[in-house]
């Protein structure tokens, strides 16, 4: 079958010579590809047959050479074999070559799609910049035109102004004229107005019939009641010498008047000199750096101040006037100049603030943001340094875990030592319970055998009463009695409170939780009971106990946890209370 | 504010006596001399046509009636009613006639302005002078009566002749540089003479008494200029009023502008007071609106008015002046300064119905009074700052610095306010209608009256 692969290769090899060769001149190269199909079958069944082989082979060997490829058959070896790797060889170079230019062909086709388009835009542009190429053509001819329309206009106004230039000063001229003649025919109106009115004067003045006349029934006089006098240059004297009269009060009040505004005014003018002096002298001390400056002020200052006593003295004195004016003028260019200084100053200074307060500030937060740093980094130091050392303490003895337990340890103990006090503290608290309990029932039962010792005694005493007087009472005795019983019952309950008190207190401190209630609760049942386990003394008192056993029922119900002071107080109050009955009783 | 019963006259002639005593009105061709304070008829003269002008001497003694159709001058004496005084001018006519200072020569401007005549009661004398202008003021006699200054005009110039009143003694002559003069005013203490243009040129000229210019002032070029000059009492300030609706005051030492008053339409200082007339007409039903009640008129009419205190801006009712008419309404007409020259009003005339009061302590504008309707008259009262103002309607108006009050004249058959006279005490006003006249008598305004009211509603 090396043929038959043979009988495919070669076309193929010729195809990319072909390729190769058209690869030059781009425009033939459609025209080879069109025929290459056709060419291809051309050759698959005429350019090799069995005759040929020889030729083809050397044709082909011939072509590859051409190709500058190894050749395919050698004939040195004498054998026409043909050198199986070298064609191989070849065939692959000449597929590669094949790829080559079907890949440049690729690329060439596309370069020329892209050119062809490149070529259609530009032929479009180069339409549209012709288009518009025509426009502005036509448009600069537009513009042109209505440049020359506008020129054109231009001079026709020009000419316009030119005429009404003309025809305003025509008017102008007009009107002048117009005025002058006015004026003119005004004037000479005037003058045969005038003529006329002297005319018609006379006329009115020589006309007989119609005159002027005054109808008077008798003279009447002067206002001032004075006659009056000729006409003569004495009169005409008199008349000037009143106006003139008249003029001169008008300019004298006039003068006076401006001459006490000036005094007003100079004497303002001297209370400023002297503020200034004063002012100016007073700032003297206080601004060092112009010394210089001020010294011959100073001497000016002086001079002047010593002036102005003077001034007073010769106030209308043209040359002292001039002084004045001359000092206030001098100083108040001085007050002037310190002010405007004192200004300069206090904006140098305002800026010179503003800006310091800025930079200062600015820098003293950065050295306080420093100082901070340092002072934090000082204290985290301090704080390693101690952990250093605490775990250092403590990791030397033991470590950690050691540490750790020793200190639960501790608190176990602590702990512990803790219940145990509290339970000794219990106990007490029990016993002095118990022995408070004690007490009360031995109270009680005291009282309860002296009820019935008195009652003995009573009846005893009755006994003897009755013994001794036929109509005796039996209250007074019992009374007496009682008495006595009462007296014995204070100094017990007094006896009582005293380890009452013991009591109260490690009460108070150890148990002011309700636990204690449970503890406290039978102790009041119990005295409930024991009360009431003396029925046969009820009889003889038993409003006293019944009061007693209200009292108990209000304490149950009473507050629990306060029960405890209650209770003491109810003693108390209770044992006062029987006092306080027992002295109202005597 | 008491009101009198109304009295008869013509062509508002009413004036009261300088000394205040007397009250001489004109009723057609009789004149009735009253007594001021009991209006009773003292005398009644009868004059030989009707009364074109009326005027007291300065003594009070004599009354000077002219006729000046009939070109005649009729004086009468207050003492002897049976002295009489005829002065026919003749065929010359008689357009003025005015009494002279010393209320003993009578002056008659006569037709065309001729000459005027100086006639003497006391000695029958006549005088002439020639050649007076025709003029807006061209006759003004100084306040002392010494001296008379007179406008002339002789070969198309003028010239200003001041004379002595005494015995008419020519004491100085002098051509005025003036193109037309217009007017001449002495100032009030008699030494300076202020003389200004027509309204074709802004000049006005103050003269010493001597006839030395003393200054001239003008403050524009071209457009119509001064239209009222006024001198405040004190003989300290000079107020032009002008066409460009604006007062100039010139003081009295240099003679220049030290102030100027513009009367703009829409008024922006917030310390100046803007009072504005407000009426009220009084609910009418349709059944008032008959025959009967139109006929009684008066209180139907009469409608309710009052200030209202308006907060700047304040538009102010402006009449745009026809420019083809001469004499265009517009400008400050009316110039007049308190008696203590402590304030001026004014009245521009394209804003007809606003009267301006200026503080001239401030220089600055203190009040402003916005009528309803057009301001006929305004005068201060002689002796207190006080200014009266009618309108034309049945109301009188006053304003003080304490505030503006308006008081309804309350008397039968429609009294419109068309003029108003103080008397020389300040505390009467002499109210003129068409054809009335009416005293008001305020001898309480300084007790209960409204005005004192007002001053605690402002």
């Amino acid at each position: 079958m090396p043929e038959s692969s043979l009988d495919i290769f070669p076309p193929k090899v010729k195809d990319i010579c072909s390729s190769s060769i058209e690869c030059r001149p781009s425009p033939l190269r459609q025209s080879s590809q069109s025929s290459l199909p056709l060419h291809r079958n051309y050759m698959l069944s005429t350019f090799c047959t069995e005759k040929n082989v020889q030729e083809c082979l050397s044709h082909i060997s011939q072509e590859v050479s051409s190709l500058g490829l190894p050749p395919v058959w050698m004939e040195s070896g004498g054998s026409s074999e043909m050198n199986v790797v070298a064609v191989l060889n070849c065939i692959y170079d000449l597929i590669q070559l094949h790829r080559r230019g079907l890949r440049t062909l690729e690329n060439m086709e596309v370069e020329q799609l892209k050119s062809s388009s490149n070529l259609d835009y530009l032929q479009l542009t180069s339409t549209q910049l012709k288009e518009q190429l025509e426009l502005s053509k036509r448009e600069n001819t537009g513009l042109l035109e209505r440049e020359r329309q506008l020129q054109l206009k231009v001079k026709s106004l020009q000419n316009c102004l030119k005429n009404e230039k003309e025809e305003v000063q025509k008017l102008q001229n007009i009107i002048a004229s117009r005025a002058s003649q006015y004026n003119h025919e005004m004037k000479r109106k005037e003058r045969e107005f005038n003529k006329l009115r002297e005319r018609l004067n006379q006329l009115l003045v020589d006309k007989k019939e119609k005159k002027q006349a005054i109808d008077v029934l008798n003279n009447i006089g002067r206002a001032d009641g004075k006659r009056s006098l000729w006409k003569t240059e004495k009169t005409e004297a008199k008349h000037e010498g009143e106006m003139y009269k008249t003029l001169l009060s008008d300019y004298d009040i006039r003068q006076r008047e401006l001459l006490l505004e000036n005094a007003e005014l100079k004497k303002v003018l001297q209370q400023m000199k002297k503020d200034m002096v004063s002012i100016l002298s007073s700032k003297k001390p206080t601004l060092k750096d112009d010394q210089h400056q001020d010294d011959d002020i100073q001497a000016d200052l002086e001079e002047e101040v010593f002036d102005s006593s003077k001034e007073s003295v010769e106030l209308y004195c043209v040359h002292a006037r001039e002084k004045l004016t001359n000092s206030i003028r001098l100083q108040w260019r001085r007050l002037k100049s310190h002010v405007e200084r004192l200004d300069n100053q206090a904006s140098l200074a305002q800026i010179g603030r503003s800006k310091n307060t800025d930079a200062v500030s600015r820098e003293t937060h950065e050295e306080e943001m420093d100082r901070l740093k340092l002072e934090i980094q000082q204290c985290k130091d301090f704080i390693q340094t101690q952990h250093q050392l605490l775990q250092q303490q403590l990791s030397s003895p033991y470590d950690e875990e050691k540490a750790s337990l020793l200190s639960d340890c501790y608190m176990l103990q602590e702990k512990e030592r803790f219940r145990d006090e509290w339970k000794t503290l219990e106990e007490q608290r029990k016993i002095f319970e118990r022995e408070r309990r004690n007490f009360t029932e031995a109270a009680i039962r005291l009282s309860h055998e002296r009820k019935a010792f008195e009652d003995d005694r009573a009846t005893w005493l009755k006994h003897q009463f009755l013994n001794l007087s036929p109509f005796a009472d039996s209250n007074k005795p019992q009374m007496s009695k009682s008495k006595s019983a009462f007296l014995i019952s204070k100094t017990e309950a007094s006896a009582a409170s005293a380890p009452e008190k013991l009591i109260k207190r490690p009460s108070d401190t150890t148990s002011p939780t309700p636990r204690c209630v449970p503890l406290t609760s039978p102790s009041t049942a119990e005295l409930y009971p024991t009360l009431c386990l003396v029925p046969e003394n009820r009889s003889t008192k038993p409003k006293r106990l019944t009061e007693h056993v209200e009292e108990s029922s209000n304490f149950l119900n009473g507050n629990v946890p306060a029960q405890h002071k209650h209770w003491n107080d109810r003693e108390d109050h209770s044992s006062h209370t029987l006092t306080k009955e027992k002295t109202s009783s005597i | 504010m008491n009101f009198s019963e109304v009295f008869k006259q013509s062509n508002q002639l009413c004036k009261v006596s300088p000394d205040g005593k007397y009250l001489a009105t004109c009723v057609q061709y009789r004149l009735v001399v009253r007594d001021v304070s009991t209006l009773q008829i003292l005398q009644l003269y009868t004059c030989l046509d009707q009364i074109s002008h009326m005027d007291w001497s300065s003594d009070s003694l004599f009354i000077l009636c002219a006729m000046y159709k009939r070109g005649l001058v009729q004086v009468w004496s207050l003492e002897q009613p049976d002295w009489h005084c005829k002065i026919d001018e003749g065929s010359i006519g008689l357009v003025s006639s005015r009494w002279s200072p010393d209320g003993r020569h009578i002056l008659n401007t006569t037709e065309f302005h001729l000459r005027v005549t100086v006639w003497s009661l006391c000695t029958k004398a006549v005088s002439y002078i020639k050649y007076p202008k025709a003029c807006q003021k061209g006759i003004d006699f100084s306040r002392d009566g010494c001296y008379m200054a007179l406008a002339e005009r002789r070969d198309c110039k003028d010239y200003v002749s001041v004379f002595v009143c005494d015995d008419w003694h020519l004491l100085r002559h002098f051509e005025t540089e003036t193109q037309d003069l217009a007017g001449l005013e002495w100032s009030p203490n008699g030494c300076v003479l202020a003389v200004w243009d027509s309204c074709l040129e802004y000049k006005v000229l103050l003269y010493s008494l001597d006839g030395r210019l003393l200054s001239t002032y003008s403050a524009y070029e071209w457009s119509l200029g001064v239209k009222s000059v006024t001198w405040s009492p004190s003989s300290q300030f000079l107020a032009i009023g002008s066409y460009d609706e604006k007062v100039r005051i010139l003081n009295h030492i240099t003679w220049k502008k030290i102030a100027q008053f513009e009367h703009i339409a829409t008024i922006n200082n917030t310390k100046a007071v803007v009072y504005k007339e407000v009426e009220k007409r009084p609910a009418v039903g349709s059944d008032d609106l008959s025959l009967h009640n139109i006929t009684i008129g008066t209180t139907l009419f009469n409608t309710q008015s009052k200030y209202e205190i308006c907060p700047p801006p304040v538009q102010v009712p402006v009449v745009k002046p026809d420019p083809d008419r001469a004499n265009p309404k517009i400008g400050v007409s009316t110039l007049a300064f308190s008696s203590d020259s402590r304030y001026l009003a004014t009245k521009n005339d394209n804003m007809a119905s606003v009267v301006w009061v200026w503080d001239m302590q401030k220089m600055s504008l203190l009040a402003v009074l916005e009528q309803t309707s057009a301001v006929r008259c305004f005068q201060w009262d002689p002796r207190r700052p006080r200014l009266a103002l009618c309108t034309g309607n049945t109301k009188l108006y006053l304003w003080s610095p304490a505030g503006c009050v308006s008081v309804q004249v309350p008397t039968e058959g429609g009294f419109q306010v068309q003029s108003l006279n103080w008397h020389c005490c300040g505390e009467t006003l002499i109210l003129l209608g068409k054809d009335q006249l009416c005293l008001c008598d305020d001898e309480k305004i300084g007790g209960n009256t409204p005005l004192q009211i007002l001053n605690f509603t402002c």
